[in-house]
C-alpha cells in the first residue's frame, strides 16, 4: 500500500490522516521546513520540528496550532509512525520519516549533504521509498567547498574594501544568510545585515547559534569597505541606492551558470547552495536503500531516467515545491 | 593560458567598463607580445575559421565526462552553452595549465582543423586534463569560436590606446582589415604613437566606420537647418570601397573584404583616381531607384554569381562620405569640404551614385519631406553637421538617424516558450494576439525589446500562468500589455490574423492597460497601405 499520494492539497498520507508540505490548507499537515513552498499558512494543524518551530511560526502567524518534536523521537499519527530526521538543509529541516504495516517511505524535503554549522547535519533514513527533491538534479551542479567559498568571498570583500566600496551580498533570507553569517570572518571588516535577515537571525540565536551581523539602522553612513548582507528581492531596488556604486554578489547554487549571473547584472556570483549537487542526490538515493524513488521537485525528468538506467524503480511526481525559491 | 582565463573570467566577473578596461591594460601590460597579440584577436571576435564538428567536440567531451549522451542534451539545454556546458561536466580538474596562450592556440588550436579525428581527440582530451575549470571554459570557447565576453572593440581599443599612448583612432584603424596576430603586429600596435611603420600587410586597410544615434528629443534642438546635410536613410550594405596601389577593396561594416561580391563596383574603382576611401551603402538599383532590399538578399545568398542574376539585381555604391583622398587621410576635414570632393570625383554615369542632399528650409519642412519615406524605400534621414570630421565609431553631437516612426499597436501576451542558446532556461520568445469578434488571434512573435529584468518577470508570470502547454509552448492567462513596434505591414494568408509585419519587436511594458485596452484588427487593418 502507498504510504503517499498526490492529492490536490499536496501529499497525502492515508493511514496517518496527514498530508506533507501541503500547497492547499488541510486539517494536518506536518512541515519539513518553512520554506515559503513548504509551509503554507491555512491548515488547521501543523507538526514539525523543535528546531524549526519558531520560524515556521514567523511564517504562519501566532494563531497558527503548532506541535513540534525533536529530531529522532517516534510519534503515531493514525496508524503511522512518524519521526523527524535532519535533512541539513537549514535551521529545523527534517525529513520525515513513515512507517506503517512494516514498509518506511522516507519524504527528505530540501536537503544537503555538505556541513552547516547552523543546522543540524543531514543523516541517512533507510527506507523502501524515497522521496527526493532534484532542484540540482543535473551532473553540471557540482559545488565547491565551503572553504573555496569562504575564500572567495573574502577575496572579493577585501578588493571592494581597498577600492572604497561596500559590498553587496545577497542570499536567500531564510538559512542562506544565516548559513554564510556563520562562514564568514567577522573580522575583516562590518557586517550589516537587512532587516529581514535579522528578524531570522534573532530565531537563530535564540535557538543557540551564534551569529555575526549587526542590523542595518537607517541612520549609518560610510558603507565603503562593510559587507552588507540583503535578501536577493534588494538587488536594484530603491534600498540598496544607499550603498551608492556597491560591488554586488549573490550566493546561490544557481550561480554555477553564468548565464544565471549575467542575467541579474550582478558583479560576482559564489556557488554556495543549501540543496544537495548532483553526486550529493545520488549519494542520498543510495544511502536510503530505497527500493524506488518518487522526484518531487526540479529536474525531475534527467533524475528519472539516470536512476532509471541504473536499476531503481523511480518516478517523477509533478509538485509545487520549489516554486519560490531563489 | 592562466592569464587569459583569468582575463576572462575578470572580464566576465564585472558589469563595468572602467573595470574592464583596467584588466584588459593589466593583461596587455604583462603578456609577452605573441600572446597579447592573440588575446586582442579573439577580443575584438576574430575567429579562426571552423575548426572541427561541434558534434565531435560534444561526443569526446560526453566520454570523457561519462554522461550519457541524452544527459549531455539536458544539461546543454540547462546551462544554454555548448562551451560552459562541457566545462562545467568535465571531471573535476586536477591541476592547471602554466603553458601560455600562444601555444595552445598555435600548436593546438590551429592544427586541429588539419588533423585526423584521433589526434584531435587526444589533444582535446590532453588539453582539458592540464587545465583548470577556468582555462577550460576559455579553451572551448576559443574552439567553439563564441568568444564573447561582454567587451566591445571599442573597449578593447581603448585599452590599447592607454597601453601604447596612441590614440584611439590610430589604434582602431590599425585594428581593421586584415592582419596577422603576429608580436611584430602587436609590438607596432602598442608602439608609441609616431614610431608605427606603415606594414604592407595594411594596404587595403579600411576605416572605422563612423556611426549614428537615433535622435532624441524634437529635430528642432538640433539648432540652424543651414548648419546641418540632410541625406535619405539607405537600407542597404553598409560598405567602404577603397582604391589603393592600383588595387579595389570593399568592406564591410563587420569588416568583412566583400571585392569579389560585387564585380560592379570591382569596375567601379578601376575608374577612381588612386588613394581613396569612400563610404556608402551597396544598394540594388535600377536607373534612379532603389530596389526592394529582398532583391539584394536573393543576390547575397549565392555563392555563384551568374550573368542572370547580375543582370536581375545589379548593385550600385551610393556614396555619402570621402574618408581619403589623394592618399591622405581627410577624416579631419569638415564634412563639406569632403562632399565637394566627392562629388568632383565621381564618374559620371557609374555604379557610384552620389545619396542625394535633401534640401529644406525648415525642419518643419523636412518633417512633411519624411512622409516620403515610405514610398521611397528609406528609412527617414541622416542627418550631418556640415562642418564635422568623420568620427570612428557611434558618438552623439554630429550625425543622427532621423528614422521613420515604427508603426505600433497595443497586444496581449498569449504564448510563450524558451529561448534559444543563453536564454534556453526562460520565457523569452513570446507570441502576442489582438482582439478579433472578442477574441484574442496571434498577431505577431517578438523576442527583443525586454530589459533582463522585465524577462524575468515575464518569465515569472508565465510560470505561474501557464493555462495549457503544446509541447515547450506554454498558452498564458491573458493578462500581459505590450506596445509592439514593427516596420511594415501587409495582407498574409498565411497568418491566422491576415496580417503580417516586418520587424516586430516589444517597444514597451504597458503596465497601464488592460488586455480589453489592447488593439483590435479594425484599427490594425487600418494601417495597411
Ligand atoms: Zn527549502
Amino acid at each position: 500500500m502507498p504510504l503517499l499520494e498526490l492529492r490536490d492539497e499536496g501529499l497525502y498520507c492515508a493511514p496517518g490522516g496527514f498530508y506533507i508540505d501541503p500547497w492547499g490548507p488541510v486539517d494536518r499537515a506536518v512541515i519539513t521546513h518553512a520554506h515559503p513552498d513548504r509551509a503554507r499558512p491555512g491548515s488547521k494543524s501543523y507538526l514539525t520540528s523543535n528546531d524549526g518551530e519558531a520560524l515556521l511560526r514567523m511564517r504562519l502567524g501566532p494563531q497558527a496550532v503548532i506541535q513540534a518534536v525533536a529530531y529522532g523521537e517516534s510519534l503515531t499519527l493514525g496508524e503511522a509512525r512518524v519521526t523527524a530526521y535532519p535533512a541539513g538543509h537549514m535551521l529545523g529541516s527534517a525529513q520525515i520519516r513513515i512507517e506503517h504495516a512494516g514498509e518506511v517511505w522516507v519524504f527528505s524535503g530540501d536537503y544537503k549533504l555538505a556541513s552547516d554549522s547552523t543546522c543540524a547535519g543531514w543523516e541517512p533514513a533507510p527506507c523502501d521509498v524515497f522521496v527526493t527533491e532534484a532542484t540540482f538534479g543535473l551532473p553540471i551542479f557540482r559545488w565547491p567547498s565551503a572553504g573555496e567559498v569562504r575564500d572567495s568571498i573574502h577575496a572579493w570583500w577585501r578588493a571592494n574594501q581597498q577600492a572604497g566600496r561596500a559590498s553587496l551580498l545577497f542570499a536567500n533570507p531564510l538559512g542562506k544568510a544565516q548559513r554564510l553569517l556563520a562562514l564568514i570572518d567577522s573580522a575583516l571588516g562590518p557586517i550589516f545585515v537587512h532587516e529581514e535577515i535579522e528578524r531570522v537571525n534573532q530565531i537563530y540565536r535564540a535557538r543557540g547559534v551564534q551569529l555575526a551581523g549587526a542590523r542595518l539602522g537607517d541612520g549609518e553612513k560610510g558603507w565603503a569597505g562593510a559587507l552588507v548582507l540583503a535578501p536577493p528581492e534588494a538587488h536594484a531596488s530603491a534600498w540598496a541606492k544607499r550603498f551608492g556604486t556597491a560591488s554586488t554578489a549573490l550566493a546561490s547554487g544557481w550561480m554555477r551558470i553564468r548565464g544565471t549571473r549575467r542575467r541579474r547584472s550582478l558583479d560576482r556570483g559564489f556557488v554556495l547552495s543549501d540543496h544537495a549537487d548532483w553526486s550529493g542526490l545520488l549519494s542520498a538515493v543510495e544511502a536510503s536503500g530505497a527500493e524506488s524513488v518518487w522526484v518531487v521537485s526540479g529536474f525531475r525528468g534527467p533524475m528519472v531516467r539516470w536512476l532509471a538506467e541504473h536499476g531503481r524503480r523511480s518516478i517523477s511526481v509533478d509538485t509545487r515545491f520549489g516554486e519560490a525559491e531563489p | 593560458m592562466k592569464a587569459f582565463a583569468e582575463l576572462y573570467a575578470a572580464l566576465d566577473e564585472t558589469t563595468k567598463t572602467n573595470a574592464k578596461i583596467a584588466a584588459l591594460r593589466a593583461y596587455l601590460e604583462k603578456a609577452q607580445p605573441e600572446d597579447a597579440v592573440w588575446a586582442v584577436h579573439f577580443l575584438i571576435g576574430r575567429r579562426p575559421k571552423r575548426l572541427l564538428e561541434s558534434r565531435k567536440l560534444a561526443q569526446w567531451a560526453i566520454e570523457e565526462a561519462a554522461v550519457p549522451d541524452w544527459l549531455f542534451g539536458d544539461c546543454y539545454h540547462a546551462v544554454g552553452d555548448f562551451a560552459e556546458t562541457i566545462a562545467l561536466l568535465l571531471p573535476p580538474a586536477g591541476t592547471s595549465s602554466e603553458l601560455p596562450l600562444h601555444y595552445w592556440v598555435q600548436e593546438r588550436l590551429l592544427p586541429l582543423r588539419e588533423a585526423d579525428d584521433d589526434t584531435r581527440r587526444a589533444w582535446l582530451i590532453e588539453a582539458w586534463r592540464s587545465m583548470d575549470e577556468r582555462q577550460r571554459f576559455a579553451w572551448n570557447k576559443l574552439i567553439t569560436g563564441e568568444f564573447r565576453v561582454g567587451v566591445s572593440q571599442s573597449l578593447v581599443v581603448r585599452a590599447i590606446a592607454e597601453v601604447s599612448g596612441a590614440s584611439p583612432e590610430a589604434v582602431a584603424h590599425q585594428l581593421m582589415g586584415e592582419w596577422q596576430p603576429t608580436p611584430s603586429f602587436w609590438r607596432q600596435l602598442a608602439a608609441a604613437p609616431g614610431s608605427a611603420a606603415e606594414s604592407d600587410g595594411g594596404l587595403g586597410r579600411p576605416y572605422p566606420f563612423c556611426l549614428a544615434y537615433p535622435l532624441d528629443g524634437e529635430v528642432e534642438n538640433l539648432g540652424d537647418i543651414q548648419e546641418w546635410q540632410m541625406e535619405w536613410k539607405w537600407d542597404g550594405i553598409r560598405a567602404q570601397l577603397i582604391r589603393r596601389g592600383g588595387r579595389t577593396f570593399i568592406w564591410s561594416r563587420g569588416e568583412e573584404l566583400m571585392t569579389g561580391r560585387f564585380p560592379e563596383l570591382e569596375a567601379l574603382g578601376a575608374l577612381l583616381p588612386e588613394g581613396i576611401a569612400i563610404d556608402g551603402e551597396v544598394m540594388p538599383w535600377r536607373g534612379d531607384a532603389p530596389l526592394p532590399f529582398a532583391q539584394m538578399q536573393r543576390r547575397i545568398g549565392r555563392k555563384v554569381l551568374g550573368a542572370r542574376i547580375l543582370a536581375e539585381v545589379p548593385v550600385v555604391l551610393v556614396g555619402f562620405d570621402l574618408l581619403e583622398f589623394e592618399s591622405q587621410d581627410v577624416r579631419e576635414r569638415p564634412l563639406k569640404w569632403r562632399r565637394a570632393q566627392l562629388e568632383a570625383i565621381a564618374p559620371p554615369e557609374s555604379a557610384l551614385v552620389l545619396s542625394p542632399l535633401v534640401h529644406a528650409g525648415s525642419w518643419d519642412e523636412l518633417r512633411q519631406l519624411r512622409q516620403q519615406s515610405r514610398e521611397r524605400h528609406v528609412e527617414g534621414f541622416m542627418l550631418k553637421r556640415l562642418n564635422s570630421a568623420y568620427r570612428v565609431g557611434r558618438r552623439r553631437g554630429d550625425w543622427w538617424k532621423w528614422k521613420i516612426e515604427p508603426y505600433s499597436v497595443d497586444a496581449v501576451l498569449i504564448y510563450a516558450q524558451p529561448g534559444n542558446g543563453r536564454r534556453a532556461s526562460l520565457f523569452t520568445d513570446y507570441t502576442f494576439g489582438i482582439w478579433e469578434d472578442g477574441r484574442l488571434v496571434p498577431f505577431a512573435k517578438a523576442y527583443s525589446g525586454l530589459s533582463d529584468e522585465e524577462i524575468r518577470q515575464v518569465d515569472a508570470f508565465v510560470r505561474r500562468n501557464t493555462i495549457e502547454t503544446f509541447g515547450p509552448v506554454h498558452h498564458v492567462k491573458p493578462e500581459l500589455v505590450f506596445e509592439l513596434a514593427f516596420e511594415g505591414i501587409q495582407r498574409s494568408s498565411r497568418h491566422r490574423s491576415g496580417i503580417a509585419v516586418r520587424f516586430p519587436r516589444m517597444a514597451r511594458w504597458r503596465h497601464d492597460k488592460r488586455p480589453e485596452d489592447a488593439d483590435t484588427i479594425e484599427t490594425i487593418r487600418a494601417l495597411l497601405p
